[in-house]
């Protein structure tokens, strides 16, 4: 009895060393949270401005011309996927990652008929093990990422599908909903749908022309949605570490207790055991 | 004398946003002077400083990578990166001025040679608007 004591005792104290652990996290992940989530507000404003620019650009003048608003014959796809480097943040990653496996399953039958852009370990490490062609990766994002951490990554996709390599390019993230809740989302990046032409719109002057403008504006316009993508994500991604944590920490201290309790049981068996054998052999002496 | 509001917006951050008397900035065609009631206009800007004045001051910002929108009663620019002189670590422009340098002699690939002409454009602009302040 004595020993199975001892076993529960040394379980109890390593279900607490786990729940520190995973308490520790959630409240760190809970402080990125807030200031991930201040990261995508003060972000708005540009990608907004952005917008209603190029907006304007294309309701004020008919018939502009882009490679990236065209929409070609797809022969071969892009897909951009926005994953963490670290784990432990519930279905986050797989989530995401299912999402994309699935459409590749069901749109292309081999690989020579998409290409992925990577950004975070987990996703690299996954589509690496499964022979799926990567074309540039980007890991150890920093926890508030800067627009020129991803800026390359974002430049090569869009100058891809300018040249071609590509005819759609789509993006996956997690879209942040609130700290519990986080969808995987789709979004179509290129070609540039339609950007809603609102009718309001002051006749501006271009320098040097309407085309030249646009030449210059929509590949930032793509870089920024990228840009706000991988913020959201990173949001995400400490939600739901936060959630998971928080979980994690309360089947942690329920553990404990049930353990507290099996063990009590335990010492009060054998406790009552000693004292009948006392008895036991108190009474054969008489 | 009238004054605008002049936003400088970058994806990390709103930079600047306060009422002006004026904006120099270097367009892509050549230097645009911005005074209240400009006809409204999109142009975008080479790498230099964006010279600020307001009630007789001038300030100086070093805008990278970006275009300016002006309208009736507003001007915003929106940037990559903008850095007023407080900001600006002058040890890493002059490092990265250095780097670029380096890799303008020496190699002859075209990317490269592209990114490292920016580079060196982006801290010559640095040090520039640092030593206007000065």
């Amino acid at each position: 009895m004595a020993k199975g004591m001892r076993d529960i005792k040394r379980q109890i104290k390593s279900v607490q060393n786990t729940k520190q652990i995973t308490k520790a996290m959630e409240m760190v992940a809970a402080a990125k949270l807030r200031r991930a989530q201040e990261a995508a507000q003060a972000a708005r404003p540009y990608a907004e401005k952005l917008k209603e620019v190029v907006a304007s650009i294309a309701a004020g003048t008919k018939g502009v011309k882009h490679p990236m608003l065209e929409t070609r014959p797809i022969k071969k796809t892009g897909y951009l996927v926005i994953t963490s480097d670290r784990g432990l943040a519930g279905g986050y990653n797989a989530n995401v990652l299912r999402k994309v496996t699935q459409t590749i399953k069901q749109k292309h039958t081999s690989s020579d008929e998409y290409v992925l852009f990577v950004i975070g370990r987990k996703g690299r490490d996954y589509f690496r093990k499964r022979n799926m062609p990567i074309v540039e990766e980007v890991t150890g994002i920093p926890d508030a990422p800067a627009f020129a951490d991803i800026k390359s990554v974002a430049y090569t996709a869009v100058k891809k599908f300018e040249e071609g390599a590509y005819d759609e390019l789509y993006l996956y993230y997690n879209e942040f909903i609130n700290a519990l809740t986080q969808i995987p989302v789709e979004k179509r990046l290129l070609p540039l749908e339609e950007v809603g032409g609102d009718e309001s719109v002051a006749s501006y002057e271009y320098e040097p022309s309407p085309e030249g403008v646009l030449e210059v504006l929509l590949p930032k316009y793509a870089e920024t949605l990228i840009y706000s993508a991988l913020l959201d994500g990173k949001a995400s991604e400490f939600g739901a570490r936060m959630t998971a944590m928080g979980s994690a920490t309360k089947n942690a201290t329920k553990m404990i207790s049930d353990l507290t309790l099996t063990y009590n049981r335990a010492r009060q068996a054998s406790i009552t055991q000693e004292i009948s054998e006392i008895v036991a052999g108190a009474n054969a002496q008489s | 004398m009238s004054t605008f509001l002049l936003e400088i917006v970058t994806p990390e951050r709103k930079v600047y946003a306060q009422d002006v008397d004026m904006v120099i900035v270097k367009g892509i065609e050549g230097e645009l002077g911005i005074m209240p009631n400009h006809i409204p206009l999109v142009t975008p800007l080479r790498i230099a400083p964006v010279v600020i004045k307001k009630d007789k001051r001038q300030e100086v910002i070093a805008v990278n990578g970006g275009f300016i929108e002006v309208r009736k009663d507003k001007v915003v620019i929106l940037a990559e990166s903008a850095e007023l002189p407080a900001d600006i670590n002058v040890e890493r422009a002059q490092s990265a001025k250095e780097r670029a340098e380096q890799r303008l002699n020496a190699k002859r690939d075209e990317i490269d040679f592209r990114r490292a002409e920016m580079s060196l454009q982006r801290a010559m602009n640095r040090l520039d608007v640092k030593q206007r302040q000065s």
